[in-house]
């Protein structure tokens, strides 16, 4: 049997670890990033052979799935801190979802779409 | 028989504050990064389309990209953007460290780690933006 708690004291706990699990997969990606930009290895050209490769496109892929679970989090978090109208609350967290999920088809079609 | 007064003073207290009261209450500086790091999320959040728009173009059309980068706006944009990554990617680590070490949520590291997030990720903004100029 499943067990969703929607009160007490084990509600948030996932959240909370996917929001770490997330942020790590994104600090790690963007740390090897911006040490390659600095170091002036990834012009423009060689940053576009990038995607050439599948590693790299499912690398940049997981990296923008956990950005996109990430936000989610953050953003369900902030709307439950300062908006408390129940009907304004859910229309906020289903636009936001809504976004994630257009982003989610649209990282897709950059990732593998036809150049 | 009178009951006794309560001896205790009154002192100010911060319940439920009003954002008129902002102004008025001093926020420590882990306090000050905690708000950053909400309000440059929220940012990085709004301009998602943004980022995966430079993303495409970037990745797939060099002419585009230039063009797209070249606007003023975008380019002010992209900057507040740098700096949101530096400061949520400098506080998330901070974060991380507080939830394994019971030390460093004392008040003395605390405000030190707190400084070290901010000058840290501004001077990272500066390097990575001179080279994105």
């Amino acid at each position: 049997m499943v067990r969703r708690h929607a009160i007490g004291a084990h509600y948030g706990l996932r959240d909370w670890l996917m929001q770490r699990i997330t942020g790590l997969v994104i600090a790690l990606y963007s740390i090897v990033l911006v040490v390659a930009l600095v170091a002036g290895r990834l012009p423009l050209d060689a940053w576009q052979e990038m995607f050439a490769h599948t590693w790299f496109k499912l690398a940049t892929f997981l990296t923008l799935i956990s950005v996109f679970l990430h936000a989610w989090v953050g953003m369900r978090d902030i709307i439950m801190d300062y908006i408390r109208a129940a009907a304004i609350r859910l229309a906020l967290e289903v636009l936001v979802a809504a976004a994630l999920v257009v982003y989610t088809g649209w990282a897709i079609q950059i990732l593998w779409g036809v150049r | 028989m009178a009951a006794p007064t309560p001896t205790t003073s009154p002192r100010r207290t911060y319940r439920n504050i009003n954002v008129s009261d902002l102004a008025r209450y001093r926020l420590p500086l882990p306090g000050i990064v905690s708000i950053l790091h909400r309000i440059s999320g929220a940012l990085l959040f709004f301009f998602l389309w943004l980022i995966l728009w430079l993303l495409q173009a970037s990745a797939t059309d060099t002419a585009r990209f230039h063009t797209l980068y070249a606007n003023p706006l975008v380019k002010v944009i992209v900057f507040a953007l740098l700096w949101s990554v530096m400061h949520h990617l400098c506080a998330g680590i901070r974060y991380l460290y507080l939830d394994v070490s019971h030390r460093a949520t004392d008040l003395k590291p605390a405000r030190q780690t707190a400084l070290a997030v901010i000058v840290v990720s501004l001077v990272l903004t500066l390097i990575v933006g001179i080279k994105l100029w």
